[in-house]
């Protein structure tokens, strides 16, 4: 009776993570876009990178609540490392890509104990901070890293031993959508994992969690640390696709860009990550087609009604006209 | 050496009044506002504009540049800020954020991306000097009207905020604005002449220092980190905070830029990180005991 109703109950516990039918489709869709749509790989692949790097963020921000303004850190340490070892030991792009990951997680466990402490504000600060202080120190070095002018001379070696990047983008599109969907396969299981469980938990209500007994500042950790390591993914793919780092990488514009495709998605769920990554390039690829110059006035725009409006209203229009008690 | 100690004093007192506002409205409605910088530069390209297409003398458009910063200091809060109090921190930050691309949009639309220099008048290019060698102290004096006028800024503000039946309202509704609500204070007025002062002064600011900081349409996003540096550092609950960090972080950064040129901003990103490890609430808060 009682080994009944525990299957049961873990059956319903374990429901939102089994994959559905029309995430499968999503996916295979996603998988086929660099051939049906061969014309668009250099953009396909600039919004697979991105949708990690925002899935990333997802994580930290949207699982865990950490807010962060300076994500670009770990993602400028991923792209700069990538191409330093590419540069010096040797061109192999897997190689790369895990010397970029291990590179941004060392970095982000050593930052985590300053994310763990204080208020918003000082969490923003600091995070923005250790960003600042990243480009300042790419600036300086620029013996090493080729400064604002960028680093020359990466060759990133064939796929595999078999597949050259080419000018088309084409593999190039398939590796980033492969590392993307590896990632976004890992974080799925991880935010289904009781570990998930207990960072939604604590981003909700921080004081009960520590009230339980779960370490509140060992989870954080972990997660910063992980969330870390994916966005050093993401940068290394940019270095090796592009063949090129500059101090770009680290920029504020770029935190910013990733947050707010992040809130256009919705954070807390990971395809929002998916869908802010592929909504705000898309948008920025027609807006800079329009207006060259001024396109941050509409990105900006958008960004102030979204905000006052708020997301659940702006999407979902049929619920503009009822006075829903949830909304507010 | 002196010398460099009286730049980095006039840019600190620069800081201090283009960061007082953004203290005030933070320690006030909780209210992170990353376009304070936009009002800095909307008063700095006021100033440029009357002085070079209109003519008007440097002294003359400072009290314009504020009272036209503060009026749409004052609408935009009435307007677009009051919806956003109650929301969580990020939704303000990204909201500010989103005011100020539009503003840098706007300026770079309105008045092209250059540079702008100012004119400044002739009496305010003298040049000082007092004691001799390593010790010697030269005073520009448009450094020097700009102590002048922050000190007197800031004493004035002191005045009305310790003097005033206005300012001892703002500072009940720092402390706990529930409490003050509570007792008759009509908060929300007390806050929009606040938030309109501050956008004036920041708009002051601005004008003041255009020589100084550069005026270009990405002066929000460049000077930002530093307004926030003052306050995150200097805590928003007293006017002390804010003015000794704002001190610190211009010595610190003149200094800085001086003898290690190549680090620039380097030591102060570092030295607020360190700040705001050892005291999360600011080096002069009174939670910070809590």
């Amino acid at each position: 009776m009682s080994a009944a109703s525990d299957r049961t109950a873990a059956a319903r516990l374990l429901a939102p993570s089994r994959w559905r039918a029309w995430e499968v489709v999503l996916w295979l869709a996603i998988a086929a876009t660099p051939v049906v749509l061969g014309g668009h790989a250099p953009l396909i692949n600039e919004i697979a990178i991105f949708a990690l790097f925002a899935l990333s963020l997802d994580l930290i921000l949207g699982y865990a609540g950490i807010v962060s303004l300076g994500h670009a850190a770990y993602f400028g340490a991923g792209a700069y490392a990538a191409g330093l070892f590419a540069k010096h030991v040797m061109p192999d792009p897997l190689v790369g890509l895990l010397v970029g990951i291990v590179v941004a997680a060392v970095l982000g466990a050593l930052t985590s104990p300053m994310i763990v402490r204080g208020t918003d504000l000082t969490r923003l600060m600091v995070t923005m901070g250790i960003a600042l202080v990243l480009e300042e120190l790419a600036n300086k070095f620029d013996n090493i890293t080729g400064g604002i002018d960028g680093m020359q001379g990466v060759v990133i070696g064939p796929l595999l031993g078999r597949f050259e990047f080419d000018l088309g983008a084409r593999v190039a599109s398939v590796y980033s959508l492969a590392v993307l969907f590896v990632a976004f396969f890992l974080l799925r299981r991880l935010v289904h994992s009781p570990l998930g469980a207990s960072l939604q938990a604590l981003r909700d209500n921080r004081l009960r969690v520590s009230a339980i007994g779960m370490s509140v500042q060992a989870r954080l950790a972990v997660v910063y640390t992980v969330g870390a390591a994916l966005a050093g993914a993401a940068g290394a793919l940019l270095t090796q696709t592009t063949g090129f780092v500059s101090l770009d990488v680290l920029e504020f514009h770029r935190s910013a860009d990733v947050m707010l495709a992040l809130v256009i998605g919705g954070a807390g769920w990971l395809y929002g990550g998916l869908a802010g990554a592929i909504a705000f390039k898309v948008m920025h690829d027609l807006l800079s087609a329009i207006t060259t110059q001024y396109w941050t006035f509409w990105i900006g725009l958008f960004l102030v009604v979204l905000m006052l409006v708020g997301r659940d209203r702006l999407f979902k229009p049929w619920r503009w006209f009822k006075r829903a008690g949830g909304v507010r | 050496m002196l010398t460099l100690l009286f730049d980095g004093v006039a840019y600190g007192m620069l800081l201090f009044i283009l960061a007082l506002g953004l203290a005030v409205t933070m320690g006030l409605m909780n209210f992170i506002n990353l376009a304070h910088g936009a009002f800095a530069m909307a008063g700095g390209y006021i100033l440029i504009v009357l002085m070079q297409r209109a003519g008007w003398p440097f002294l003359a458009c400072l009290p314009v540049a504020f009272v036209i910063t503060a009026a749409a200091g004052a609408l935009l809060e009435r307007t677009l800020y009051r919806p956003m109090y109650g929301k969580p921190h990020l939704d303000q930050v990204l909201f500010s954020i989103g005011l100020t691309f539009m503003a840098v949009a706007s300026v770079d639309y309105l008045v092209g991306s250059s540079p702008q220099t100012v004119q400044l008048p002739e009496w305010l290019r003298a040049r000082f000097e007092l004691g001799s060698g390593s010790w010697q102290l030269g005073m520009g004096a448009y450094r020097l009207f700009i102590i002048v006028a922050c000190v007197a800024l800031a004493l004035g503000l002191q005045a009305i905020l310790a003097r005033t039946r206005f300012g001892s309202r703002l500072r009940a509704a720092v402390d706990d604005s529930r409490v003050a609500a509570g007792l008759g204070i009509p908060v929300n007025r007390v806050f929009l002449v606040t938030f309109a002062v501050g956008s004036g002064l920041a708009g002051l600011g601005g004008a003041l220092g255009a020589d100084i900081l550069g005026l270009t349409p990405t002066f929000p996003l460049t000077f930002m980190v530093y307004f926030l540096i003052v306050c995150a550092v200097g805590g928003t609950s007293s006017i002390t905070g804010p003015l000794v960090a704002a001190l610190v972080l211009g010595i610190a950064d003149v200094m800085g830029k001086y003898y290690v040129p190549k680090l620039g901003a380097f030591i102060v990103y570092v030295l607020m990180i360190a700040i705001l490890l050892w005291r999360p609430q600011g080096l002069f808060s009174r939670e910070a005991g809590r």
